[in-house]
């Protein structure tokens, strides 16, 4: 069990929780963020910039202490 | 009159879909109890007249953002034939979780699965006859953007409309529900749609390598930015310069020796007023055209949104976000659109400290002024280095003022952003866009800028008996009061009655130095270059760039942030500033001998 943004570029992982409100939770949801799907990291913006996510066909961006909320348990 | 409602997530297509249904014929229309305005046009449907309604794009049915709310707000009050959802085909797996919330509603349904050259590409297999069962809806597969597909589904459109006659208004009940509906849309997506486990390196893929580098990124950002103006200048200018030349011989071959009998005053009025005045802000609709094409082709592109993921992390320490400093690109357009883009952005604090930043994009406006005073003042060799100053003055202005506003309007809210493969637009796409911006500008200078010009005639002209543009003369007396403000800054009195007339739209501001001088386009571009020193000219453009936002701008930012506090802040900040820095330059510039 980790967080979202402990994970390095290239690195996949099962979404488990979502540690946010809920109104931030559906718009999560909307975007493919929701437990259960697997999610990759593709790269990371410097200057702790935000990170570039995959999750099917989706990519996304979202910043790091967002990230942070959210649970992963680290793909096989 | 029957009606249909357009649903779907941000970024489907559903506008592609709406242009290419409905032609050009688009309204915004104000509907009862919503505050935004909605897209709707009438158009005919096999045999009925059908109002297609464009709402705000969702990610959920029983979300709280202001779309949401207005969607919602839409569905509870206005009966409905059929409800269009629109889906882009590629990303079913979370796309289908709204037309699984819409199905509660009860009201017939039709779903979309546009960009299906997309889908085919990435070997996306959708089941339409599962997906309709399960949804009991009709499913159609088709492109928005090349046109395949979608001769059927607006047949299948017809043949809904024909089956269900009567406006329907939606189940009440099921607004209050937010069931969960994961395991339903587990379950739908495994049922119907398959795509390859392992994704091939897309093309976007590549592209990004280099776009989002963390090194190069930035800097491959700035020198697009660059090559987009260059572009701009050198297709734009030879342009200008025919338009020019045109009305210039049209002018002297058939105007003047027409007007020889009349009386000296009128013949002033309609040839150095009206015409001239008119004459030489129509000669920017070539480059206008040229500008919103290039606009065009990047925001269609995707690229707006890598924008925002290079700039967020300097953006957030200013107070601000990524999405903003899309806008701020966008402003560089019209400042109006990009004050109404802030409405995806939920905390208060966020939205006003864009809105107040926003209006220091060089908009496509100040960009007559400037090409204007650049070629009449500038070797051609440096031109596009002094644009591009004043565009990286725009920028330093804008972080500048959040840096200084960030404590009055703090906020914290979470940034998601959807970053979609690269896309080429399409011709048909650019020359609507063409189209669309030709006609918004002719319709300015068929309206406001007439009445700007005749106004600037007469003031320059009156009383009568006085020499133009004198000191004598209405437009003199007001130039008297604003030099003791003005001369500090290098600008003289007639300059500054254009810029009092820029207040209200900065399309003006040429058109009225051309009715001050009596001269129209290459003469006055002559006369300006006796008349100005390089320091002179730019102070005035800096003054130009930053003093207030125009007229629409501001009742814009009334209309959005329903308050005339910030409003007046809105006005006397920039202008407050545009002073500052002309003062600083040209004193500081003078001081140095130039
Ligand atoms: N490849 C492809 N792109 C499309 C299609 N329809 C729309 N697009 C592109 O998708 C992007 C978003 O479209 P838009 O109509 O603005 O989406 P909206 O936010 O749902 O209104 C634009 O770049 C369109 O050019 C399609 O059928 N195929």
């Amino acid at each position: 069990m980790t967080s979202l943004d402990q994970l390095k570029p290239h690195m996949r992982g099962i979404i488990t929780d979502l540690h946010v409100g809920q109104e931030l939770g559906r718009r999560m949801a909307g975007l493919g963020l929701r437990p259960g799907n697997t999610i990759e990291v593709i790269r990371l913006a410097p200057l702790k910039g935000p990170m570039q996510v995959r999750i099917g066909h989706t990519d996304l961006m979202l910043r790091r202490n967002e990230a942070a909320q959210i649970g992963i348990r680290l793909a096989p | 009159m029957k009606r249909i409602a357009l649903l779907g997530m941000p970024n489907t297509g559903k506008s592609t879909f709406f242009n290419r249904l409905t032609g050009a014929g688009a309204r915004i229309g104000n509907w009862p109890g919503i505050t935004v305005d909605l897209l709707s046009a009438k158009i005919l449907l096999g045999d009925a007249m059908v109002e297609v309604v464009d709402l705000p794009g969702i990610y959920n049915l029983h979300g709280f953002s202001e779309d949401e709310l207005v969607v919602r707000r839409f569905l509870e009050s206005q009966p409905v034939n059929l409800l269009v959802v629109v889906l882009n085909a590629t990303q079913l797996d979370r796309q289908l979780a709204l037309p699984l919330q819409l199905k509660t509603l009860g009201l017939p349904m039709v779903l979309l699965l546009n960009m299906a050259d997309e889908a085919n590409k990435l070997g996306v297999r959708v089941d339409a006859e599962r997906l309709a069962q399960a949804l009991g809806a009709p499913v159609c597969t088709l492109s928005a953007k090349f046109g395949s597909g979608f001769e059927p589904a607006r047949q299948v459109l017809v043949e809904q409309l024909h089956r269900h006659p009567k406006l329907q208004l939606a189940d009440k009940a099921a607004f209050g529900q937010d069931d969960s509906i994961e395991q339903e849309l587990t379950a739908l997506v495994s049922q119907s749609v398959s795509a390859p486990v392992q994704l091939p390196a897309s093309v976007t893929d590549r592209i990004d390598h280099f776009m989002l580098h963390p090194w190069f990124g930035l800097p491959l950002f700035f020198a697009l930015m660059f090559l987009a103006f260059q572009v701009i200048y050198s297709l734009g200018t030879p342009l200008q310069d025919g338009l020019d030349w045109l009305l210039g011989s049209f002018k002297d071959a058939w105007l003047l020796p027409a007007a020889q009998g009349l009386p000296p005053d009128v013949r002033s009025f309609l040839i150095e007023g009206l015409y001239d005045g008119l004459g030489t802000v129509l000669t920017f609709l070539p480059i206008i055209i040229v500008f919103f094409l290039v606009m065009a082709v990047v925001e269609d592109s995707g690229y707006l949104s890598r924008a925002a993921f290079l700039m967020d992390a300097l953006m957030h320490r200013l107070g601000l976000d990524g999405r903003a400093f899309v806008m701020q690109l966008m402003g560089f357009g019209c400042n109006v659109p990009a004050i109404l883009g802030t409405r995806v952005m939920r905390a208060s604090g966020l939205r006003r400290l864009s809105m107040l930043t926003i209006p220091f994009s060089l908009c496509s406006a100040r960009l007559q002024v400037f090409l204007f005073f650049i070629s009449a003042i500038f070797a051609p060799s440096i031109a596009p280095l002094v644009l591009f100053s004043l565009y990286l003055m725009s920028f330093g202005l804008a972080l500048l003022t959040a840096l200084i506003w960030r404590r009055r309007y703090t906020s914290r809210e979470p940034l998601l952003l959807e970053l979609p493969p690269y896309r080429l637009p399409t011709p048909r796409f650019l020359l609507l866009e063409a189209w669309r911006h030709a006609r918004q500008f002719l319709r300015a200078a068929g309206g406001f800028i007439v009445i700007g010009v005749v106004l600037v005639w007469f003031l320059t002209h009156y009383p009568f008996d006085a020499a133009p543009a004198s000191a004598e003369t209405l437009a003199g007396r007001l130039a008297a009061l604003a030099a003791p403000v003005l001369a500090p800054i290098g600008l003289d009195s007639l300059l500054s009655i254009a810029l009092i007339f820029g207040f209200v739209a900065k399309e003006i501001v040429i058109g009225a130095l051309a009715v001050i001088y009596g001269l129209g386009g290459n003469e006055l571009a002559n006369l300006l270059a006796a008349k100005l020193d390089w320091v002179q000219a730019y102070s005035f453009m800096l003054f130009t760039l930053i003093y207030t936002p125009c007229l629409a701008t501001l009742s814009t930012i009334r209309q959005e942030s329903k308050s005339w506090g910030f409003t007046l802040l809105s006005t006397a900040w920039p202008l407050s500033l545009a002073w500052l820095v002309s003062f600083l330059f040209y004193q500081g510039a003078r001081s140095l001998g130039f």
